[in-house]
C-alpha cells in the first residue's frame, strides 16, 4: 500500500493550534471537553484527527471556526493562529469575515447541511457578496466556473436546483464549492463522506485532494474511519477523552502505533478477508423468499399513478444457523427486502416462507402468530427505543403478548440482559441512561426475547463507533452459536459484511446483481458493481489489525 | 398543481353540503313550531298556519330541503323576519367593516410577533426571550373585553388620541379609518401576536438548530441574514398556518369587540340575530363562515408551495 509521504518541511504553518481547552462555561470541576491540545497544518497538508464520538474531533473544528454552540461550551485556555492571526479574542465580525475568505468547513451531512429553501446556486453566490467585491454577472461566473471545477454536471441547470432535487454526491461538491469558492488557506472536513455510499465516498476524496493541490489548501480532515484515513491523511491525529494522544505521519501511525489506545482502534477495524467458512449445521431453510417484488406509490383515485420500483424478483434463503448478508448502496432496495420480510411493509409480489409457512399474504390479523417467529433489531439504537419505557417494559411487551406471564417474561428479560453482556438491574433504567453500544445490546435482546427462528439486522452497527461495532457483531455471534438463530444482516459496508456473513446478496437499483458464499463474493467479484464497490473500500490493501500490508491468501 | 387546486376545489362540496344539511335542520329541529317561534307570543293560530305555508312547513322535509337548496344555489338566502330585507344585502352591508378589521388585525399582529419570536428564539433562554414569553401568557389570558376596556379607557378617554368608538370606511375617509380601528385591531392583536409570536419562536427554535444554519454561520453570513433569509422561511410553514387560521377566526365573527368599539360588522349582526332569533340571518352567517374557513385553508395550503419547493402537490 503506497501512504502519502511528502515532506512539509518548510511549508508554511497555516493552521497552529496551541494548548486549547474548551469547557463548560462556570463548570472547572468536571473534566475538560478538549483538554490542552495542540496541532498544526502546513499548506498542502491533510491533517486527519481520528477517535470516537464524544472524544473532541468536532468540537476541535467548531472552536476554531468560533462556531462553539454560544453558552453551552467556551475556550478556556489556548492559541489558534491562522496564518499570522490569532482567533481567539477577535471580534465576532472580525470573525465572520475569515470565514469562507481565509478558513472554510464543510460537514457530514450533506442531506441537511444545505438549505432546502434556497437554490444552490444562491447558496454559492451568497458567500461571494457577503465576501467579494464583486458584480452580479461576475459572481455569477465565479460560481459556474467553481460549480464546473468540482465536476458537477449540467451546471447552469444545477445552479438553479433547490437540495433535495440533487444526489448526496452532487450536494457534498456543491458543499466543497461553497467552501472553496474564494480559495480559503485552511478547509475543515467533519466527516464529509460518511453518510455517503462507498462509491461516492472515493469521488469526493479524490475531488477534495484534487482541489487541494490545485489551491495549496490545508485541510484538517476529520473521520473516523481507518480506510479513509490511510488514503488521504499526510499526518495523524488521535483524539481520546479531549485529548490528542498521539500524532505521527501516517504510514507510521498505522505500522507502528504507539499508544495502546491507538492499537485498540486499529485492531477494531473490521478486515475485508471474509470469515472462516463454517460448514451448514443444518440444510432446515428458516427463510425463503421467492420472487418477490416491491413498488412504492401507485394508484391514485381520479390517475393511475406510476408507482418506483424498489425491489424485483428478489430470491434467497437462509438455513437455520447461518447468516446472510445484503450488501448494497442506498437506493439498492435492501432495507425494502427487509422490511418486507418482516411485513412491515407489504410486498407487491412474491412468496416469504418462515419455517415454511408462507406469511407474505396473510391479513394483519392472520399474521400475529407469525410475528415471533422473525424479529428485527433497527440502525439507530437512539431512536428505536420508546424513550418513556423503563427497558425491562420494552423488553417483556412482546412476550407478553404471546401468553407469557409477566412474572416469568421479566425472569426471562434479566437472563437476556445477561446474554448480552449487561448486569440485571438495568430493566428499572430508562434508554436514555445508556450509551450507544448499550441500547444496541438492548435492542437485540429486545428481538432475541421473542425466541425468533430469523433475526434481521438492518444496518444494525452502522450507527455505532468501530470498537463498539466489534462487540456487537461478537454479541451477534455468540446469541447464534447459542440459539441457533439464522440472521439476515443488512449492510452497506463491506468490511462488516465480511466479518459475520456466511453468503452475501449484492443488490443494485433493487436487483440481486450477486449471491454467493461470502469469500467468493469478496476475493473473487464477479458482476462490475461488486468489483466496483469493493474497489471504492478505502484502505483495501492494508491490513489494520496487524499493523502491516495485507497478505494475499488466495 | 393545477389538478391538485381543482381537487380541493371539488372537495370544498361535500363539505359545504354538510354545513348546508346542517344549517337546514337547525331551524326545523329546533325545539317548538319554527312557524310559531316566528310568529311572536301573541300570534292567532291563524296566522301561525298562515306562516307554516309561507314558509313551505307543510311539504315532507326532502321537498322543503331541495326548495331550499334551490334557492340557496342561486344566491337567495332568504328575507329577514326581522327587518324584511334580503340576508344577502344584510351580509353584504356588514361585511366591509369586519374584513377591513380582521385584515389590519392580522398586519399588525404579524408584524409585531413575528420579530417578537424571532428574538425570542434568538436570545432563547435570556431575558429577551422570558420577556416575550411574558406577554405571551399575557395575551392568551386577559379577556379581550377587558383590554378593549383597559385601551379604551387609556388611549380614548385618557389621552384623547383616538375616538372611544365608530367606524368609517377606508373608501370615503381612510384617516378617519385608521383612527377609529386601531384600539379594536390592538385589542384583537393581544391574542393572535402571543399566539403567532409563541409558533414563531417555537418553530424559529427548532430551524435554529438545523445544520444549514450551522452552515451559514460557517460562511460568514451576517447574524440578521441568518435569522431571516436563512431560518425564517424555513420556519414559515407552521407560523403561515397559524396566520391563515387567525383570519379565518377573525372574519368568523368577532362579536365582543365589535360590540364594545359599537361596529356595524358581522360579529355584530350575528349578536343581534341571535337576539332576535332571525333564523334566514343566522343561516346565512353559518354558511359564510363556513365557506371562508375552506378558502382559508386551501389558500394557506397553496402557500406552503411558494415557502417551501419541496412541497408538490
Amino acid at each position: 500500500m503506497k501512504f502519502k509521504s511528502r515532506n512539509f518541511e518548510g511549508a508554511e504553518t497555516v493552521l497552529d493550534i496551541k494548548d486549547l481547552s474548551v469547557n463548560l462555561p462556570n463548570q472547572e470541576t468536571v473534566a475538560p471537553i478538549l483538554d490542552r491540545i495542540s496541532l498544526n497544518i502546513r499548506a498542502g497538508e491533510t491533517a486527519c484527527l481520528v477517535g470516537e464520538s464524544g472524544s473532541g474531533k468536532s468540537v476541535t473544528s467548531l472552536a476554531v471556526m468560533g462556531l462553539l454552540p454560544k453558552g453551552a461550551l467556551e475556550v478556556t485556555g489556548g492559541k489558534i493562529t491562522l496564518e499570522d492571526r490569532e482567533l481567539l479574542g477577535l471580534s465576532h465580525n472580525e470573525l465572520r469575515h475569515m470565514r469562507a475568505r481565509r478558513m472554510a468547513m464543510i460537514f457530514q451531512e450533506p442531506m441537511t447541511a444545505l438549505n432546502p429553501v434556497m437554490r444552490v446556486g444562491d447558496q454559492i453566490d451568497e458567500v461571494l457578496q457577503i465576501h467579494a467585491d464583486m458584480s452580479a454577472s461576475e459572481r455569477k461566473a465565479r460560481v459556474l466556473d467553481i460549480m464546473e471545477q468540482v465536476h458537477l454536471p449540467d451546471v447552469k441547470r444545477i445552479y438553479g436546483s433547490y437540495p433535495h432535487q440533487l444526489s448526496g454526491g452532487q450536494r457534498q461538491r456543491i458543499m466543497i464549492a461553497m467552501a472553496l469558492v474564494l480559495q480559503p488557506k485552511l478547509l475543515i472536513a467533519d466527516e464529509p463522506t460518511t453518510a455517503l455510499d462507498v462509491t461516492t465516498q472515493a469521488q469526493i476524496l479524490r475531488l477534495i485532494a484534487e482541489l487541494q493541490e490545485k489551491q495549496g489548501t490545508a485541510v484538517l480532515f476529520i473521520t473516523h474511519d481507518m480506510g479513509v484515513v490511510s488514503e488521504i491523511a499526510d499526518t495523524v491525529h488521535v483524539m481520546k477523552e479531549g485529548q490528542i494522544v498521539e500524532q505521527a505521519p501516517v504510514e507510521k501511525l498505522l505500522r507502528e502505533p504507539r499508544e495502546d489506545y491507538t492499537q485498540k482502534l486499529l485492531k477494531a477495524v473490521p478486515s475485508l478477508i471474509p470469515r472462516k467458512v463454517r460448514p451448514p449445521k443444518s440444510d432446515d431453510q428458516v427463510l425463503q423468499v421467492q420472487g418477490m417484488k416491491k413498488i412504492y406509490g401507485g394508484g391514485g383515485i381520479f390517475v393511475k399513478k406510476e408507482g418506483t420500483l424498489a425491489a424485483q424478483d428478489v430470491s434467497f434463503s437462509i438455513a437455520r444457523g447461518r447468516t446472510l448478508g445484503i450488501v448494497g448502496e442506498s437506493g439498492s432496495g435492501k432495507s425494502t427486502v427487509a422490511r418486507c420480510v418482516m411485513r412491515l411493509i407489504d410486498p407487491t409480489e412474491g412468496e416469504v416462507r418462515v419455517d415454511g409457512n408462507e406469511i407474505a399474504r396473510l391479513s394483519r390479523r392472520q399474521l400475529r402468530p407469525y410475528r415471533r417467529f422473525i424479529q428485527i433489531v433497527f440502525q439507530d439504537p437512539f431512536r428505536s427505543l420508546n424513550p418513556r419505557w423503563k427497558v425491562g417494559e420494552s423488553l417483556i411487551e412482546g412476550p407478553l403478548n404471546y401468553g407469557i406471564s409477566r412474572a416469568e417474561a421479566m425472569k426471562q428479560a434479566g437472563d437476556l440482559m445477561e446474554l448480552v453482556g449487561l448486569p440485571r438491574d438495568v430493566l428499572d433504567r430508562y434508554p436514555h441512561q445508556f450509551s450507544g453500544g448499550q441500547r444496541q445490546r438492548i435492542a437485540i435482546a429486545r428481538a432475541v426475547a421473542m425466541k425468533p427462528d430469523v433475526l434481521v439486522a438492518d444496518e444494525a452497527v452502522s450507527a455505532l463507533d468501530v470498537s463498539i461495532q466489534a462487540q456487537v457483531l461478537d454479541l451477534l455471534g455468540d446469541i447464534q452459536d447459542k440459539l441457533g438463530v439464522a440472521i439476515l444482516f443488512i449492510t452497506h459496508d463491506l468490511r462488516v459484511a465480511a466479518q459475520i456473513c456466511d453468503d452475501i446478496v449484492v443488490m443494485q437499483n433493487g436487483l440481486i446483481v450477486e449471491y454467493n458464499s461470502a469469500s467468493e463474493v469478496l476475493a473473487n467479484p464477479q458482476h462490475e458493481y461488486t468489483r466496483a464497490l469493493t474497489e471504492a473500500a478505502p484502505g483495501r490493501e492494508w491490513d489494520f489489525a496487524n499493523f502491516c500490508e495485507l497478505k494475499k491468501t488466495a | 398543481m393545477l389538478g391538485y387546486i381543482i381537487r380541493r376545489i371539488l372537495a370544498v362540496i361535500p363539505v359545504m353540503l354538510i354545513v348546508a344539511i346542517f344549517v337546514f335542520l337547525m331551524l326545523r329541529l329546533s325545539p317548538g313550531d319554527p312557524a310559531a317561534i316566528l310568529a311572536g307570543d301573541s300570534a292567532t293560530a291563524a296566522q301561525i298556519e298562515k306562516i307554516r305555508t309561507e314558509l313551505g312547513l307543510n311539504d315532507p322535509l326532502h321537498i322543503q330541503f331541495i326548495t331550499w337548496m334551490g334557492q340557496l344555489l342561486q344566491g337567495d338566502l332568504g328575507t329577514s323576519l326581522i327587518s324584511k330585507t334580503g340576508v344577502v344585502d344584510m351580509i353584504a352591508n356588514r361585511i366591509n367593516p369586519t374584513i377591513n378589521l380582521a385584515l389590519m388585525t392580522i398586519i399588525i399582529s404579524v408584524l409585531l410577533a413575528v420579530p417578537m419570536g424571532v428574538a425570542a428564539a434568538w436570545r432563547h433562554r435570556t431575558w429577551v426571550d422570558y420577556l416575550v414569553m411574558s406577554f405571551s401568557v399575557l395575551g392568551f389570558s386577559i379577556p379581550v373585553f377587558v383590554i378593549g376596556y383597559i385601551f379604551m379607557a387609556i388611549f380614548a378617554l385618557g389621552l384623547g388620541w383616538f375616538p372611544v368608538q365608530g367606524y368609517r370606511a377606508p373608501t370615503e375617509d381612510f384617516f378617519g379609518f385608521l383612527l377609529r380601528a386601531i384600539l379594536p385591531s390592538l385589542t384583537l392583536a393581544t391574542i393572535y401576536v402571543a399566539l403567532i409570536a409563541r409558533m414563531t419562536r417555537a418553530s424559529m427554535l427548532e430551524v435554529l438548530g438545523e445544520d444549514y444554519i450551522r452552515t451559514a454561520r460557517a460562511k460568514g453570513v451576517k447574524e440578521n441574514s441568518v435569522l431571516f433569509r436563512h431560518a425564517l422561511r424555513n420556519a414559515a410553514v407552521p407560523i403561515m398556518t397559524i396566520i391563515g387560521i387567525g383570519f379565518a377566526l377573525l372574519i368568523g365573527g368577532v362579536v365582543v369587540t365589535e360590540s364594545v368599539f359599537n361596529i356595524p360588522g358581522i360579529g355584530r349582526l350575528t349578536v343581534d340575530a341571535i337576539l332576535a332569533r332571525d333564523y334566514p340571518v343566522i343561516q346565512a352567517i353559518i354558511l359564510l363562515t363556513a365557506g371562508i374557513y375552506v378558502l382559508i385553508n386551501l389558500l394557506i395550503d397553496l402557500s406552503y408551495t411558494l415557502l417551501d419547493p419541496r412541497i408538490r402537490y
